[in-house]
């Protein structure tokens, strides 16, 4: 986890938000480095996390999570973490005899577009707390990377919003859990899927960290810029959705955030 | 300005977006509506039970019934349990509750009903929903149901928008500027001109309105303007001011493109047939005329 990133957001791992649902969108950029972070976060936090990776192998997210101090080899042994690694599941659901319960990757067998519920009853699986006296984790996180990834493999954007619903009702509301989900923003492709998943997702999100990259262009010194808007608090008027804007730069083991125009190079 | 909105029935539709969030002033109606004694049905597609109660009141809660589309609207965790028929008969059971008093329905929100129920069969639903008379079949005046939906903005394209908007009596679109919410109102009645309104506001936590003036200009905003004029030729190095001796000299210059009038008359009147052209000379003040030929001593 980065500790500025956790400044800005005014988050600790000892006493994170519950109930949240935290969108990461991207444009121009990448920005997984914010799954990174927020991986290594609830780990640290103690919490019980399920990360649906659809995008990288599981030693990828590893080798970044112990440079972020986290082992995910550990924690996946000690049953805090349940990696469902969809490169290697999808090779397994393809080309394998079917078994007799459902795989969480089902509708990449049906033919036309299906809906997310066996990915949403291993989520549920997964999450709900089990009364077999093992170490008691904090609260669960479900953590998915990325949803852009269900769109290109067929699943049509309802389908995406009523499978985050589905999670949100159980991690956010029953269990009082915290999801975050990464989207691309592809708005100048003018992908009206992609767009319907995005802003459908903003209307239900508390928080959303968009990473987009310089309008300028390319540039050595500062990688992108961070904008971050906190909606849906409780009080309507408190914080009357505030929103801030930083620059960042990617480092090897951290990210460092500054103000607009204030990076360090050009100083 | 929410008794405005409550006041005639039909279709209210409130257009909110993801900056400008409109859940809050659909909560402070319904809060108003409760408080007025109607019983207000609210279907909840898109949040908990819990999160759509909270803040509104012992009271307005013991009014308001909610019918719960967010836990379970597709049969999912336990088939056989969940509304039948779906998020279309739920709307439409919604048509059938509504007792004798007057009443007011929320649907929250009605692009997740979109997703689910073709555009068509919802203007239908909607149309039935808000069309329904208070009294049945009784001499008293019919009093409409108000039917309040939560529409954003970024999720519905024109054609559905355009449904909608022809279904509804009152539009409210929610925008705002530097951290002040408004809401521009469009009323629609039947047989009435179209009327168009602009609140500025604010939902306090207990979801009643505070309602502002127009918003300040941006230039009010900013303290202690300076009103003061200040005089730019008071403290220059050079000297910008004219005596009247220099000023009387300036005025009695000639300009010079200024033409005489003999050249003015030649220009105005050309003479037809002369075919070069012809020199005016206007010697200035300084010139030194000598009507002598300079070429006389010449010796060729």
């Amino acid at each position: 986890m980065f500790p500025e990133l956790n400044n800005l957001l005014s988050t600790t791992p000892d006493r994170p938000e519950q109930g949240k649902l935290t969108l990461l969108c991207d444009a121009k950029t990448d920005g997984s480095f914010l799954v990174h972070h927020f991986l290594s976060f609830y780990l640290k936090a103690n919490c019980k996390v399920c990360f649906v990776a659809l995008v990288q192998s599981f030693s990828h997210y590893n080798i970044v999570g112990q440079k972020l101090g986290v082992s995910l080899t550990a924690a996946r042994e000690r049953g805090q973490l349940v990696f469902l690694e969809g490169l290697k599941s999808s090779a397994d659901i393809l080309f394998h005899a079917q078994d007799q319960e459902p795989h969480p990757l089902q509708f990449l067998r049906e033919a036309s577009a299906g809906n997310l519920q066996s990915l949403y009853e291993f989520v549920q699986a997964t999450l709900n707390p089990v009364d077999s006296g093992e170490t008691a984790w904090k609260y669960p996180v479900l953590l998915v990377d990325n949803l852009s990834v269900l769109l290109s493999l067929g699943v049509g954007p309802v389908a995406v919003l009523d499978f985050m619903q589905y999670c949100r009702a159980t991690v956010c509301c029953e269990l009082k859990g915290n999801i975050v989900a990464l989207v691309h923003d592809n708005s100048d492709a003018e992908d009206e899927e992609s767009n319907i998943l995005l802003n459908g997702l903003s209307h239900q999100s508390h928080l959303i960290l968009r990473a987009e990259g310089l309008a300028t262009g390319f540039c050595k010194d500062v990688h992108g810029q961070l904008s971050i808007l906190w909606r849906r608090s409780s009080q309507p008027t408190a914080q009357r959705d505030r929103s801030l804007t930083y620059q960042y730069k990617i480092q090897d083991k951290n990210v460092s955030f500054f103000a607009k125009g204030m990076s360090s190079a050009v100083l | 300005m929410l008794d405005s909105l409550l006041a005639v029935g039909g279709l209210v539709l409130l257009r909110d977006s993801v900056e400008w969030e409109g859940r809050s002033l659909l909560k402070a109606l319904v809060k108003k509506a409760a408080l007025r004694g109607e019983q207000v049905h609210v279907l909840g597609c898109e949040v908990s039970e819990e999160e759509f109660r909270e803040g509104l009141g012992a009271d307005a809660n013991s009014r308001l019934l909610y019918h719960d589309l967010f836990r379970d609207p597709l049969s999912w965790s336990e088939p056989g349990t969940a509304v039948p028929g779906g998020p279309l008969g739920a709307l439409r059971a919604m048509c059938r509750k509504t007792g004798p008093s007057p009443a007011t329905v929320a649907l929250d929100s009605l692009s997740w009903l979109l997703f689910h129920i073709p555009c068509v069969t919802l203007c239908q639903a909607l149309h039935a929903l808000s069309q329904q008379s208070v009294h049945p079949g009784d001499n008293s005046p019919v009093e409409k149901v108000c039917v309040l939906g939560l529409l954003h903005e970024e999720l519905l394209g024109p054609g559905p928008m355009g449904a909608l908007s022809t279904l509804a009596h009152t539009e409210v679109t929610l925008s705002g500027k530097t951290g002040r919410t408004s809401a521009s109102i469009l009323y629609r009645r039947p047989q009435q001109r179209a009327a168009q309104q602009t609140w500025w506001f604010s939902v306090l936590p207990d979801f009643s309105l505070d309602l502002h003036e127009q918003l300040p200009l941006p230039s009010e905003l900013r303290p202690g303007p300076h009103t003061t004029q200040v005089d730019p030729t008071t403290h220059l190095t050079f000297n910008l001011h004219l005596s009247k001796k220099e000023r009387e000299a300036r005025d009695s210059l000639t300009l010079p493109f200024q033409f005489s009038s003999e050249k003015q008359q030649a220009l105005l009147h050309p003479v037809l047939g002369q075919k070069t052209g012809r020199i005016f000379y206007e010697p200035d003040a300084f010139d030194d005329v000598d009507p002598e030929d300079p070429d006389d001593d010449l010796d060729i």
